[in-house]
């Protein structure tokens, strides 16, 4: 939902990783990678799901385990606020977390395959 | 942010005065709804906002103007205000709801706000008009003195207060020989008493400054040119001038708004949300309003009711604005004096004072019944900042009045916060040890962002945004950098940007109104955020939870991890599983479960806690249920704000000096106080004997065993910043050691703030609240026991009863996307 741009949409795989009652309200739950960092997904109050990596710009806390408000989530390492459509940390912090593209289809839960596969993919620590 | 949707629907705001305090409601009101109003700003000067405090450093030659200046012209632009400067709103329509300026600009406006200062008081004194003759008030008077200052050499500054001492200093420090003229018997006499503005004097005048105190000034006289030259007072006398400062006062700047029809009476009145009681589309703020009689001059009061003003224009309409507490510093560099609140004593009232005439240190400290209520400081203020917020938290000091006059740093206190006197720290020396900040980066954000709050320095540098036990050093540095203390009263402290509401409010109003969820305390008082914070709704759920236990529901979503995952988060985002062991006590068959588990699940280390059990310290959160099942031992909440542990000596069943069975009692302690929430973690201690090899002197509730039966003390604290216990009563039997400090920690888990340690929570409420509730009423002692019991009975194990302890068991498992291996 917060990357369905056009071009996005035309060449993603998508795939099915929860439906959205799997994940709790104002909670997250974690999308597992091979070798990879996991993506975290979330939802909000209104049902709205988000994708981002599961790694905070500053420390690398795991944002899937913070407290999960409004459009955003504190991170439970050092309570930095980060945005859930862009990754983004909120002022005057900076930095910047990779999203991923993430829709709802029928109460499912779905992740572009490909972005996957190749997004973020390096080494889990910093 | 550009604003560019919605245009026509947006109304419009007009501010008449481009300062301090117009200009900070409009960044509040930003922050708030940026997209709400049009705005437009008038100012009568040519520049955009600055930090009018820092005319004096301006003057004295220690910052340029460009230093100064808050919001520059970009800034402006970002926001899309259009700001008119160089122009004086002359006329106000309220018919047709226009301002008109002098050059004839207008502007039509939904909602105006008028911050139009003070002017200088003028004496009415013939000579007044003449060439030479300035105010002290703006950057174009504070130009005219350092061009007069370059050409000419003797200055008389009439008005010995606040603004006219900085002006005599800095013309001095710019070569002029300065006289001043104080018509009363002593310097800033509406901030200091007698025998401290005999001090400054003294000091002032070693500086060079000569002054004529008692002295009426009755004529300015002209020289050929019409330029002044000299000062005539009424006793018939002359002295030499070249230039006249007048800095005898300000008043608030009223013209416009009494062409305009509004209610002035010394300054233009306004109510409780800052509106104007003649025309509510109408505000006022800063120095020109007049709020309950009182017409502030200071920054801090400027700016508390700039954010309510904010509030009440973003239409949330929920703040209030009840008057402020103020202090004053002198910002002469080398002088250090300081004062707030009723510093001059009077009836009712007791002093302590402590004068050392030739070391140049004088401090007085204004009691009433057992509280601080005023302060006079001259020579060393270190502790200004201290005794300021005292204050304004209005708590007692009876338990600490006969060390309050040597500072904050005598309080029982071997932490950090040792290190006073910011002034003396190097610019390379640490402030804050938790997020490495030094005191050079403190100052250098305070100055170049223009920050005015501990929130603002909090937010921008993380100086003590963490453990807080910097917090006074970092007031001191905002004090000395920023040139006032801008913190907002605590009392009145927002429990988070969700809500104006304190923590006080809200437990009363979740009492009161039987409130049993978040959201419903989020809606009945007017939450500004959907769903609140990740600050608030924890605070939310416990007082919830503890207020209506057996009826709230708990929110895991609203706990933090530790608590929803009930292990602690490491930095690395594995896990600690700390599993409780009654009284420290452990068995061969729990060690060799905990071995075996520790094989199993390859767990990297496995450390003795200080609370005598055993941390195994990276554990994956997949691994976590089956590693609590494989140990097979109860939860130590260990990650909670909950009871940690009971620690225990060996007592009389080994110990050659015990006197009492310290490890049983510690047992019954722990096993009638586990699964108990409270505001923070709890710790207890229970020693054997007065050698105390149990610690019990640093804990929330310490027991010490004598011959005779127990000894209770409470809310010591071993963590940032050691505080010893404080004696509560000597008892005969365990089981009067379980209901005291039981009905203790209910006491505390009642009244306590969330994240509010007991240590702290006494000193808010003072022990003498503790003793009247827990020990001279029998009868409420029992009540808050049961009331503890009936929460904590039947409470689930969160590691065994998932179930019932709202345990998600989702969190343990990964998810995995379709088509992709497991």
């Amino acid at each position: 939902m917060s990357q369905d741009t056009t071009d996005v949409i035309e060449t993603a795989e998508w795939t099915a990783v929860c439906c959205v009652a799997d994940i709790p309200v104002l909670g997250a739950r974690r999308v597992a990678r091979d070798g990879a960092v996991p993506v975290a997904v979330f939802r909000t109050a209104d049902d709205r799901v988000f994708a981002l990596l599961d790694r905070c710009p500053h420390k690398g806390g795991p944002l899937s385990q913070g407290i999960v408000f409004g459009d955003s989530v504190a991170c439970p390492l050092h309570n930095w606020t980060i945005g859930l459509a862009d990754g983004c940390a909120r002022a005057p912090d900076e930095g910047c977390t990779t999203p991923f593209a993430c829709k709802v289809e029928d109460g499912r839960v779905l992740l572009d395959a490909q972005e996957l596969r190749t997004r973020a993919v390096g080494p889990q620590a910093d | 942010m550009k604003r560019d949707d919605g245009a026509a629907l947006r109304q419009r705001l007009v501010v008449v005065g481009n300062g301090m305090a117009g200009i900070r409601a409009v960044e509040e009101l930003l922050a708030l709804a940026p997209q709400l109003y049009d705005i437009t700003v008038f100012g009568a000067e040519p520049h955009p906002n600055y930090n009018r405090i820092l005319l004096s450093p301006v003057l004295a030659g220690e910052q340029t103007i460009d230093e100064i200046v808050l919001n520059p012209l970009s800034w402006y632009a970002e926001h899309c205000i259009t700001l008119h400067t160089g122009r004086r709103v002359v006329e106000v329509d309220r018919v047709r709801r226009v301002v008109v300026a002098d050059d004839g600009t207008q502007a039509p406006y939904d909602r105006l706000l008028l911050a139009t200062g003070s002017d200088p008081f003028i004496l009415p004194v013939p000579g007044r008009d003449l060439a030479g003759v300035v105010g002290y008030r703006d950057i174009a008077d504070t130009q005219a003195m350092i061009d007069a200052a370059q050409e000419y050499r003797k200055a008389v500054v009439i008005g010995g207060g606040l603004l006219g001492l900085e002006a005599a200093n800095g013309l001095m420090r710019r070569g002029m020989e300065v006289t001043v003229v104080h018509i009363m018997p002593w310097l800033m006499e509406r901030q200091l008493d007698e025998t401290a503005g005999r001090l400054l004097q003294r000091s002032l005048e070693q500086r060079g400054i000569r002054f004529e105190i008692g002295a009426h000034t009755e004529a300015l006289l002209p020289d050929r040119d019409g330029r002044v030259m000299a000062v005539r007072f009424k006793d018939g006398r002359e002295i030499p001038a070249d230039l006249v400062v007048m800095a005898a006062g300000i008043r608030p700047s009223t013209a416009l708004a009494e062409r305009t029809g509004l209610l002035c009476q010394r300054g233009v009145v306004v109510t409780d949300t800052l509106q104007t009681v003649t025309d509510p589309r109408i505000y006022a703020v800063g120095e020109c309003a007049a709020h309950r009689g009182v017409a502030y001059g200071l920054v801090a009061p400027l700016f508390e009711q700039a954010k309510v003003c904010a509030t009440h224009l973003a239409q949330f309409g929920i703040g209030r604005y009840t008057g402020s507490t103020t202090s004053t510093k002198l910002k002469v560099t080398g002088i250090d004096l300081f004062s707030a609140g009723n510093f001059a004593g009077g009836a009712g009232t007791e002093e302590i004072v402590l004068n050392d005439p030739w070391g140049g240190v004088y401090k007085k400290l204004v009691i009433q019944g057992d509280r601080l209520v005023g302060a006079c400081l001259y020579g060393d203020t270190a502790d200004g900042s201290w005794y300021f917020k005292l204050m304004r938290e209005g708590r007692t000091v009876a338990d600490i009045r006969d060390r309050l006059m040597f500072g904050q740093n005598n309080i029982g206190d071997t932490g950090h916060e040792g290190h006073s006197r910011a002034a003396a720290m190097a610019d390379s020396d640490e402030v804050c040890g938790c997020n490495g900040v030094t005191k050079g980066t403190i100052c250098k954000a305070i100055k170049e962002k223009g920050l005015f709050t501990l929130d603002d320095v909090r937010r921008h540098t993380k100086a003590s945004a963490s453990c807080g036990s910097c917090t006074g050093l970092v007031e001191q540095l905002l004090m000395a950098t920023a040139g006032g203390d801008y913190s907002r009263p605590p009392t009145m402290k927002a429990m988070c940007g969700c809500t104006d509401a304190s923590h006080a409010e809200v437990r009363q109003a979740i009492r009161e109104q039987h409130w049993l969820t978040i959201d419903a305390v989020q809606r009945g008082m007017g939450w500004r955020t959907p769903n609140g914070c990740a600050s608030c709704r924890p605070a939310l759920n416990y007082y919830l939870l503890s207020t209506w236990p057996k009826e709230v529901v708990d929110d895991p979503q609203s706990r933090y991890i530790n608590e929803r995952s009930h292990a602690n988060i490491q930095k690395d985002g594995t896990y600690s599983v700390i599993p409780r062991m009654w009284g420290g006590e452990t068995t061969a068959s729990e060690l060799r479960r905990i071995a075996d588990a520790v094989d199993k699940y390859r767990i990297p280390t496995v450390k003795v806690t200080g609370g005598q059990r055993l941390d195994l310290l990276g554990v994956k959160k997949e691994d976590l249920p089956a590693v609590w099942k494989d140990i097979g031992m109860p939860s130590g909440h260990a990650y909670a704000k909950a009871l940690r542990t009971v620690k225990t000596c060996v007592g009389s069943q080994w110990c050659r000096f015990g006197t009492q069975d310290s490890t049983q009692m510690g047992k019954d302690l722990e096993r009638a106080l586990w699964r108990m929430y409270a505001p923070h973690k709890v710790k207890l201690a229970v020693s054997g004997c007065p050698r105390n090899c149990a610690e019990s002197g640093i804990k929330d509730v310490g027991v010490i065993g004598v011959d005779s039966g127990w000894e209770i003390h409470v809310a010591g604290n071993g963590g940032i910043k050691t505080e010893v216990a404080q004696f509560l009563c000597k008892v005969k039997t365990p089981e009067e050691v379980l209901e005291v400090s039981g009905a203790f920690l209910q006491l505390y888990r009642e009244e306590g703030w969330y994240l509010e340690r007991t240590v702290h929570y006494v000193a808010r409420v003072g022990l003498d609240h503790v003793k009247k509730r827990v020990l001279d009423d029998a009868e409420g002692r029992r009540a808050l026991w049961d009331r503890l019991q009936f929460s904590l009975d039947g409470e689930p194990d969160p590691w065994f009863e998932f179930e019932k302890a709202r345990v998600d068991m989702r969190q343990f498992e990964p998810l995995h996307a379709e088509g992709a291996a497991p």
